[in-house]
């Protein structure tokens, strides 16, 4: 966890503040400082930074008043919740039974093999990263993976190349 | 606020507006196109002909025509769906570029753009809905407004009854009238387990509590299941009509809806519900003018499917770790923050304003001795028509799956059907003709489950099914009690080593007294549910176990560890296209003379076989 501490590292001469962390603090107030409210604190966090910062955390742990630990035991305990950044373009192929049952351990191998990473990696120039998932509940369209918010559906091991062609 | 009598003069403007939806002999010159909008419609850019549709009609400045974003038709194979009404005109799988043409010849010259039709499996064109094999033998009593009004719109949920059956329960009858009639329905819990829903309102009336809480189990972590999503999509008003009146019943004043965050335009049109019933009163203090106070409020889950639990459910709307705890106490006693808790599934809840309206007669007229009403099935996998059914209990698997399914593609052989997800089992061909309802498909080793129905073709290797879902058990077991933790864990390894070639004589006897144990001792239902997978497919296909273990084959061949890629000699006939397909150069060969295949470096990916114009490899 190299970021502990860390202040906003962009370099587009906001001078280290960060909106995000005040968007952050806002929703919190929004929540009426509701310890019950920490999944959807923490589902927005996600949203707005794209994964938990250990900041994000320390901002949460001090607004809402639950301790660091707590905190970071919820976030591990769900799948949607990430502690790493996630690549520009992330990559979910679904896992759901529909979707295995027609294959999609094909697709998963192949986006393995053509990206150089497993699930949960990211590409070392922060482009791709790739993760399984559950059920996204287009099965009429099974074998499907998600790049971003688009979904790719009917899909087999040959046509992975050219979409991520795409997005190179 | 609106008033009663405010409502009803909403429910009369809007139903002369939309009436045309329901009425085939309309004869006045409106149309309505109504256009899918949910999950897997919209993942095939439905979105975009929504709008090409509505830039159209602006730019052309056509009047009478309406275009409407509604919830699931059903038939997500053939999306996106496209419906024109009165003339109910089904138009299957169009994209953007087809609507100018929809409009140049059906919308405005009333001519029918036959390629666009949607066609059955027998490659017959089928020129209105209702003349599907698909929707035939279905029965809508949960989906009765989806696909037919505008989710986001509540005027057209109240101008179909909307809102009625509350009106109902308020102005004249008690909440013990209420509990009662939900009692005599004999509506059973929907979320898999089939708990008599009545009970468990009566024990949560009972309960004594300064505050209780009603909550609804939207947590679909069934993969392969989203019918609970589609009446979020399509229906929202419905689950917020019935949480209200269960509310009322049980004496609530608090409501909380518990979605997974991977729904957007479920969580979306479900707020946007939520907001609308606040604006016109429905929600709030002092509905219909009675003393009747109640809120919903929505809390997000995040991908935990141990989350369906109840008591883990209950943790992690208070913004925990959502691991179950013991019962009892049970939450109807002891539930969310402490206090007395209704919980129930999406489903279950949208069977109860028609229940109120029609009433427990005309619900228990529908479905079997046991099991009331209507079932919706998510149907997936090796068949032909992917989507979403609804049945009345006690149809067999064989009507569902070929009536309505449409059968197997690519002329392949039926071999298992899946129910349950990971907390069921798989049903072989000689049970085809078992009827559906919870006692039923225990007795075959099964469960009703929330409505996932997995169809599995002659390729599918039953072994390896049994591991997916132990990796997913073991994935989302929660770590709290060991027998879940660590049993599953161990059944796992076995399964691993057995689709490996790897597996040992002693290795089913082990499945099988681990799977007793892990079933008999583990804290909550999915440790209790977890070995169900493996004991069916032990129960039903032993055989293939005992190839794996004793020939280290796999009948199936989808095992790939224990196949091999072989080239035919016969028909092999030297092109050559196979080793220059290969990825690891296993294949050599002199051109025009037969190649052949290094087994110690081949990977058995399948890419020759699929490259192949002589069909000359095969895994065997």
């Amino acid at each position: 966890m190299s970021e502990n501490n860390e202040k906003c590292q962009c370099q587009c001469g906001c001078g280290g503040k960060d909106e995000r962390e005040e968007k952050l603090v806002q929703i919190i107030k929004d929540c009426n400082y509701d310890k019950s409210q920490l999944m959807h604190i923490l589902n927005e966090t996600q949203n707005i930074f794209g994964y938990i910062p250990m900041r994000a955390q320390k901002i949460i742990s001090e607004e809402l008043g639950i301790p660091m630990a707590e905190i970071y035991g919820v976030i591990t305990f769900y799948s949607r919740f990430s502690l790493e950044p996630k690549g520009k373009y992330n990559i979910a192929v679904c896992l759901g039974t529909a979707c295995y049952v027609k294959g999609s351990q094909g697709i998963l191998d192949k986006l393995k093999e053509i990206l150089g990473i497993d699930v949960g990696g990211i590409t070392p120039d922060g482009k791709f990263s790739l993760e399984a998932t559950r059920c996204i509940g287009a099965c009429g369209l099974a074998p499907v993976m998600t790049i971003n918010e688009e979904v790719y559906g009917k899909l087999d091991p040959s046509m992975i190349k050219d979409i991520l062609e795409k997005y190179q | 606020m609106k008033t009663i009598n405010e409502i009803n003069e909403i429910r009369e403007k809007t139903l002369s507006e939309i009436s045309l939806r329901k009425d085939i002999n309309y004869k006045g010159n409106e149309k309505h196109i109504l256009v899918c909008g949910g999950t897997g419609c919209t993942s095939s850019h439905s979105d975009k002909i929504i709008s090409k549709m509505n830039a159209i009609i602006e730019e052309k400045n056509i009047e009478n025509v309406r275009v409407i974003r509604t919830g699931c038709f059903g038939l997500c194979a053939k999306g996106p769906i496209i419906i024109i009404r009165p003339e109910d005109t089904f138009y299957a799988m169009a994209q953007e570029e087809d609507v100018e043409e929809i409009f140049e010849k059906h919308i405005l010259n009333g001519e029918i753009v036959e390629r666009l039709l949607c066609k059955d499996i027998d490659g017959n064109t089928v020129k209105r809905l209702d003349e599907l094999n698909f929707y035939k033998k279905q029965k809508r009593v949960v989906l009765k407004n989806c696909g037919m009004i505008d989710p986001e719109n509540i005027d057209e949920y109240i101008a179909f009854d909307g809102y009625k059956a509350l009106e109902k329960v308020l102005t004249s009858m008690t909440p013990d009238d209420v509990v009662n009639e939900v009692k005599a329905s004999g509506l059973r819990g929907r979320g898999g387990a089939g708990f008599p829903t009545g009970l468990k309102w009566e024990f949560t009336k009972k309960a004594v509590g300064d505050q209780k809480y009603v909550a609804c189990n939207a947590d679909e972590g069934d993969p392969g299941a989203f019918m609970d999503r589609s009446v979020l999509e399509g229906d929202p008003h419905a689950l917020v009509e019935a949480m209200a009146i269960a509310a009322y019943a049980v004496g609530a004043t608090k409501g909380y809806v518990y979605v997974r965050a991977e729904y957007p335009i479920a969580v979306r049109r479900l707020q946007r519900a939520i907001d609308q019933a606040r604006e016109y009163g429905l929600l709030g203090k002092g509905i219909f003018g009675t003393e009747f106070e109640f809120d919903l409020e929505i809390r997000l889950g995040a991908g935990a499917f141990v989350c369906g639990e109840e008591t883990a459910l209950m943790e992690s709307v208070e913004g925990h770790r959502g691991e179950p705890r013991p019962r009892p106490p049970f939450p109807a006693n002891k539930g969310l923050f402490g206090k007395p808790t209704l919980l129930n599934n999406v489903e279950t809840y949208a069977n109860i304003t028609q229940i109120i309206l029609n009433g427990a007669e005309w619900f228990g007229s529908i479905g079997t001795e046991k099991s009331k009403g209507t079932k919706v099935f998510a149907v997936g996998g090796n068949i032909n028509n992917v989507g979403l059914v609804e049945v009345p209990m006690g149809t067999t698997l064989r009507e569902i799956i070929f009536d309505i399914g449409g059968g197997i593609p690519g002329g392949r052989e039926f071999k298992a059907a899946q129910t349950g997800g990971p907390s069921g089992g798989c049903i072989p061909a000689e049970h085809l003709d078992t009827p559906i309802d919870y006692e039923s498909l225990s007795a075959i080793g099964s469960m009703m489950g929330s409505g996932g129905l997995i169809v599995m073709d002659d390729t599918k290797c039953m072994v390896n099914i049994a591991k997916f879902f132990l990796d997913f058990t073991v994935d989302e077991s929660c770590g709290k009690c060991p027998p879940c933790r660590i049993g599953t864990k161990r059944m796992n390894e076995i399964l691993d080593r057995l689709t490996n070639g790897q597996g040992k004589e002693g290795d089913i006897e082990k499945l099988e007294e681990l799977a007793k144990n892990i079933k008999r001792s583990s804290l909550c239902g999915l440790g209790q549910t977890a070995p169900n997978p493996v004991l069916s497919t032990l129960k039903y296909f032993r055989d293939e176990y005992e190839a794996h273990i004793k020939e280290k084959r796999c009948p199936s061949g989808e095992c790939k560890a224990m196949t091999t890629v072989t080239i035919d000699k016969d028909k092999c006939k030297g092109c050559s296209l196979c080793a220059k397909n290969c990825p690891v150069n296993a294949i050599s060969g002199e051109l025009k003379s037969p190649f052949s295949i290094d087994p110690d470096k081949c990977i058995k990916c399948g890419v020759c076989i699929a490259k192949c114009p002589f069909k000359a490899i095969s895994r065997k």
